[in-house]
């Protein structure tokens, strides 16, 4: 379904992850986080870009991983992102939601 | 977000066999992961999981496990179960499962609460140096229960 976000039209699903990552930009990721009460600063980008980049590799994101990452901790991305971190900072980042248990 | 009712998830792990461990910390951590808190208590042979000494020496049962698809016989003898043991650990690390020591931390850090049962380590004569540095402490069951202080918890034994 579409939806307008920062001035732009984007595809999204039911849930409210973007279909087309292509569309992705920082206000649109930034956004998405207003929406889930969260307001981006620093760290939560430097999160984004590490979340991107293992997207671009087309590594799965796991909670392991972000233990593993040497970007953050995974105390502090629970803090960063309250309620669902890995689900929560996928959206934002506009990739789809990871289907990994662990 | 999710529209689930569900708030908190207690768990109460009371087997020491690698399978039943996992089942608790795949749960709880996936509450976590949701959004969901999430605690375990762990009792009686549950123990294991929590002794710095044994929690990397869970094993599997093969005897009397009719879904090993194994005869019961063959299951006592000696080295089997070590060998399926390794065989499922083998194939949980392809799914990049952590070892038990390490989703212990991983659960800790993600908020998940960890208790031992006070009758269960009185009865094991445990001392605190044998539990793992991340336990939240060691309770009775009545504490654990107040630990069910929302609507929407949940209790799971295992």
């Amino acid at each position: 379904m579409r939806k307008l976000i920062a001035h732009t039209e984007i595809e999204v699903n039911e849930e409210g992850y973007l279909t087309n990552f292509s569309q992705w930009t920082k206000e649109i990721g930034e956004c998405i986080a207003d929406e889930n009460g969260i307001c981006m600063n620093d760290r939560h980008w430097e999160v984004i870009n590490y979340i991107h980049e293992k997207y671009n590799n087309e590594e799965p994101l796991s909670i392991r991983g972000i233990k593993k990452s040497g970007v953050i901790n995974i105390k502090e991305f629970y803090s960063l992102f309250p309620g669902g971190p890995l689900k929560k900072a996928t959206m934002i980042a506009g990739i789809p939601k990871p289907k990994s248990c662990i | 977000m999710s529209g689930t009712k569900v708030k908190k998830m207690l768990f109460i792990l009371s087997k020491g066999t690698i399978e039943n461990a996992y089942a608790a910390f795949v749960m709880a951590n996936g509450a976590r992961m949701e959004g969901i808190e999430s605690e375990i208590f762990f009792t009686f042979f549950g123990l294991e999981a929590i002794q710095k000494k044994k929690l990397e020496h869970l094993r599997v049962a093969t005897v009397g496990n009719p879904a090993m698809h194994m005869p019961t016989m063959l299951g006592g003898l000696p080295g089997v179960e070590a060998l399926a043991t390794k065989m499922m650990k083998k194939e949980m690390e392809k799914l990049d499962m952590p070892p038990v020591g390490e989703f212990l931390e991983i659960l800790s850090d993600s908020g998940c609460k960890l208790w031992g049962c006070k009758l269960a380590v009185d009865m094991f004569h445990l001392e605190e140096e044998d539990l793992i540095d991340e336990l939240d402490g060691v309770i009775t069951i009545g504490d654990f229960y107040s630990r069910a202080d929302q609507e929407g918890t949940h209790l799971l034994f295992i």
